[in-house]
């Protein structure tokens, strides 16, 4: 902040600028890709990845890399839509498969899925993107209250709707948290057009939202440091492997109630740098990058023969048959069941 | 210099703090309004339509008008005695209470939500209250919040009232009470509704609290805009909603203006009095034991519990999250790193917002004779308080897309940061200046004048030394509220050079007692940098200033 004054001239000329009207200077992108020395990487605000890596990215390639993190996962598609005309950057992390075919039918995204997206799971592939990591979300349990409260552990959706488990769960909401929306589309995607019914048992068992996972896990949850009065919680299929004792979890994922998360890099359409964001997805798939995604994001790598964490490998397996549906389906409805959720339960 | 020159000096000072929020406030917040009404072809007044037929709205509405009134209500109830016991009476430890009063002004909502959450629950300390995800509990929490507002603004002017007077009330045989009630509560009106308007809007604007504590079941306007805009991106919804906030906002600002201009009378103002008037236990006893009971129970209770927390891990009592702090623990995250982001964008945004602040409440001071400049003077002061009733989420996607074409090419830009931040300051900063300004003695002015000082002298002897007693005030609230800025600063924060409260709210989103731990120690640190920010705000102001 050397010189406001300075700032201020160039504001002064900007509303003159604007004054005079902004059209007339589209830019017409050429359709050969080009490369530039700086890259500005748009990503969310769980991005985390070791400053090693980044500035090892950065010597190899030259650039200057800049990163944006405008917002959660679930408003950077929104955010790429409302700037289509005038990209925030060349490339994006973390779009997830809630929003994955918006982004490709808004017409965000240019055309480039990396070479090495061969070594990932056939099933997480998408339209003009890279998946880059994945992971279940589930509702977890507190396995030492049930313990104490000699009762059993539920396992199904249909499970948490019933009497013996009135006023124990605890999730984040739909509406505002990315958590809550992954378990609105479980529902979705097990009890059909039923869905919001079910949502309707919850509630008459006891149901508590919440506004985001925090509040969830930490305030609500008997499992968690918060020590809440709630022993059942929306969260990850990895979350039993943060609440070790000794060599034991304290708590445990109903592996019947996830719902696959996958997080995917793509270039933007309009990018100023195209080769360069190509590289920037080649690089989250490089061994490097996949082996250090589990104690960074806290996400699986997607690259299949990448090494996990000793503790995840015993305490944070993922579901064998997670709760799917359409992505077309999400696209098609998403703000619709948000609204309808909204209405009725929120 | 001609009075001719002399009014065009002073529209050239208005301008540059004009041009600030045009560009980075108005601009933006308009370009995405627009949106809502023009879809690139036509115009549509669709998103009124489908927002007032729905209940939901109705409901944000009434919620965000009850809670607000309520809020500043209490805040006012509880502020007075306060403002008398912080300013007015001399007690060891009071600049201590001072300080920590202010300290809930900047924490991040998410952990103020996390201590409230953690006391207000069924199994919590206050569980027996059964206020848990109740209205109650966030009207609780906005008070938590703005209490110190109405305390530093009336409190700062009361310090000053020329005592004579209501010494002169109580010689004449009239009950404490009276004298209050008719010498020093019209003194003290201006700075009461100066306060009064700014926990209206803060409280109508609240986001987080009503997010975190009303556990989905309440909704303001505010968190309607966020939700429409970033879960549904039905801009034409949010921009009805925003249009409608705009309004709430604005009736309230001219509502407080008018009648602030009636009740504004010059002042004899004094140095500081409190320094010599020593604790009277039969006058001030109700005052003090008021504050204290808020500063323990409403202010000290969270707090605590936040502090407390943060000294354990897994269930045990250890320093362990904030030795973490220094080293490190935790890959790619940086403590210390972001606390060095947060004060140099906080020292920024303090240098952006003071001078523009100064500026604006020098103008607003004027004392035109013409009805019409008055007006245009009010309608000046009144533009400096929009950006505090602008939902952030409407502020921040605008940058987004109208910052973004050379030369203003700002979103990823470091510097829009510390602007955005002096957006928010900017309006504080004005509001702890003018009631200072505005209670100058006219006939000081004009003695000054007829001794024959130029209007340049009577500027520099007689109203800068005025201003620089609340100077330190606005620099302390300009900083404080820089740094525990989160709305704007989210939506333009780097990755790689998160400030405090970015850093505190990531750490809260994953998982793991390690990252939980370490957002509660962080959350403290924060409280603590405001408590010395404010507390050092009133140590650095000038001892005694000149005065007639």
């Amino acid at each position: 902040m050397k010189s406001p004054i300075r700032l201020l001239a160039a504001g002064l000329a900007v509303t003159a600028l604007a004054a005079c009207g902004s059209t007339g200077t589209q830019a017409t992108t050429s359709p050969t890709p080009t490369e530039t020395d700086t890259l500005t990487v748009v990503t969310h605000d769980s991005f985390v990845l070791p400053q090693e890596l980044l500035d090892q990215f950065s010597e190899e390639t030259g650039y200057t890399v800049t990163y944006v993190a405008p917002g959660d996962a679930g408003t950077l598609v929104n955010q790429l839509i409302l700037t289509k005309d005038s990209p925030l950057g060349d490339v994006v992390f973390g779009i997830d498969n809630a929003m994955a075919s918006r982004a490709s039918r808004e017409g965000v995204l240019a055309d480039y899925t990396s070479a090495a997206a061969a070594g990932t799971d056939a099933q997480l592939a998408a339209d003009q993107l890279t998946p880059v990591d994945y992971g279940d979300v589930c509702i977890n349990a507190d396995s030492a209250w049930f313990d104490k409260h000699d009762l059993t552990v539920p396992a199904t959706l249909d499970d948490l709707a019933r009497p013996e488990y009135k006023d124990l769960l605890v999730v984040s909401s739909p509406a505002t948290s990315s958590p809550g929306l992954s378990f609105l589309l479980a529902t979705v995607g097990a009890k059909g057009d039923g869905w919001l019914d079910y949502w309707q048992s919850l509630k008459d068992n006891g149901l508590k939202v919440v506004a985001g996972w925090t509040d969830a896990y930490y305030t609500d949850f008997s499992g968690a440091d918060g020590k809440g009065d709630r022993p059942l919680v929306l969260s990850y299929s990895t979350s039993p492997a943060f609440t070790l004792d000794g060599d034991t979890s304290t708590t445990e994922a109903l592996l019947d109630t996830c719902f696959r998360q996958v997080e995917y890099a793509g270039v933007i359409a309009g990018a100023q740098n195209p080769v360069g964001a190509g590289k920037f997805i080649d690089f989250l798939l490089s061994d490097e990058v996949q082996s250090v995604i589990p104690e960074n994001m806290y996400m699986y790598p997607a690259v299949t023969d990448t090494e996990l964490p000793a503790d995840w490998q015993k305490f944070a397996p993922l579901s064998d048959s997670p709760i799917e549906v359409a992505p077309a389906d999400i696209d098609a409805n998403r703000e619709a069941w948000i609204s309808q959720w909204s209405e009725a339960i929120g | 210099m001609t009075r001719l020159a002399w009014r065009a000096a002073w529209v050239a000072a208005a301008a540059i703090p004009a041009a600030f929020l045009a560009v980075f406030f108005a601009w933006p917040a308009g370009a995405l309004i627009l949106r809502g009404f023009h879809d690139g072809a036509t115009w549509t007044l669709a998103g009124f339509e489908a927002v007032f037929s729905s209940a939901r709205t109705w409901r944000a509405l009434g919620f965000t008008l009850a809670s607000a009134t309520a809020t500043t209500l209490l805040c006012l109830v509880l502020g007075l005695p306060g403002a008398h016991a912080l300013y007015r009476c001399s007690f060891p430890g009071r600049g201590f209470l001072r300080a920590a009063v202010a300290v809930p002004f900047v924490l991040p909502t998410v952990a103020v939500g996390v201590a409230f959450g953690a006391l207000l629950r069924p199994d919590g300390l206050l569980g027996f209250l059964g206020l848990d995800g109740s209205a109650v509990s966030i009207v609780a929490a906005m008070v938590f919040f703005n209490y110190s507002v109405v305390v530093r603004t009336v409190g700062t002017m009361w310090a000053r009232l020329d005592p004579r007077l209501a010494q002169a009330g109580t010689t004449l045989g009239a009950a404490p009470l009276r004298v209050f009630a008719t010498v020093t509560l019209p003194a003290l009106a201006p700075a009461v509704l100066s306060a009064a308007s700014l926990v209206f809007l803060f409280s109508s604007s609240s986001y987080g609290i009503v997010m975190v504590l009303g556990q989905t079941r309440f909704h303001t306007i505010e968190t309607e805009i966020w939700y429409l805009t970033t879960a549904l991106l039905d801009l034409r919804g949010a921009a009805a909603l925003s249009v409608t906030q705009l309004v709430i906002v604005a009736a309230a600002l001219w509502l407080s203006g008018r009648a602030q201009s009636s009740l504004t009378r010059a002042l004899r103002l004094q140095p500081d009095v409190a320094a010599s008037r020593p604790l009277r236990w039969r006058r001030d006893g109700a005052a003090l034991a008021t504050t204290l009971a808020v500063a323990v129970l409403l202010l000290g209770l969270p707090l605590i519990g936040l502090a407390w927390r943060s000294l354990h891990r897994d269930g045990v009592l250890t320093l362990a999250n904030y030795t973490g702090l220094a080293s490190s623990e935790l890959p790619g995250i940086s403590v210390l790193g972001a606390l060095g982001t947060s004060l140099t964008t906080a020292l920024a945004a303090t240098v952006v917002a003071v001078p523009l602040g100064l500026l604006v409440a020098l103008v607003a001071s004027r004392r035109p004779r013409r009805r019409e400049g008055r007006r245009a003077l009010a309608l000046l002061e009144a533009a400096y308080l929009l950006p505090l009733g602008v939902s952030a989420v409407t502020v921040g996607f605008g940058y987004l897309i109208t910052l973004n074409r050379p030369p203003l090419d700002l979103r990823s830009s470091i510097v829009l940061i510390p602007i955005a931040q002096a957006v928010v300051a900017l309006p504080l900063v004005v509001r702890s200046l003018l009631p200072t300004l505005r209670a100058i003695d006219p006939r000081q002015l004009e003695a000054a004048a007829v001794l024959g000082s130029t209007p340049f002298d009577v500027l520099r002897r007689v109203e800068l030394p005025h201003l620089a007693r609340g100077l330190g005030l606005a620099v302390g609230f300009a900083f404080a509220t820089s740094l525990g800025e989160f709305g704007a600063t989210s939506f333009l924060a780097r990755p790689d050079r998160p400030t405090l409260p970015v850093l505190v709210f990531r750490l809260f989103g994953r998982p793991g007692a390690e990252s939980y731990g370490q957002a509660l120690a962080a959350s403290v640190l924060l409280a603590g940098l405001a408590g010395i920010t404010m507390a050092l705000a009133e140590r650095l102001r000038p001892r005694e200033v000149a005065t007639w």
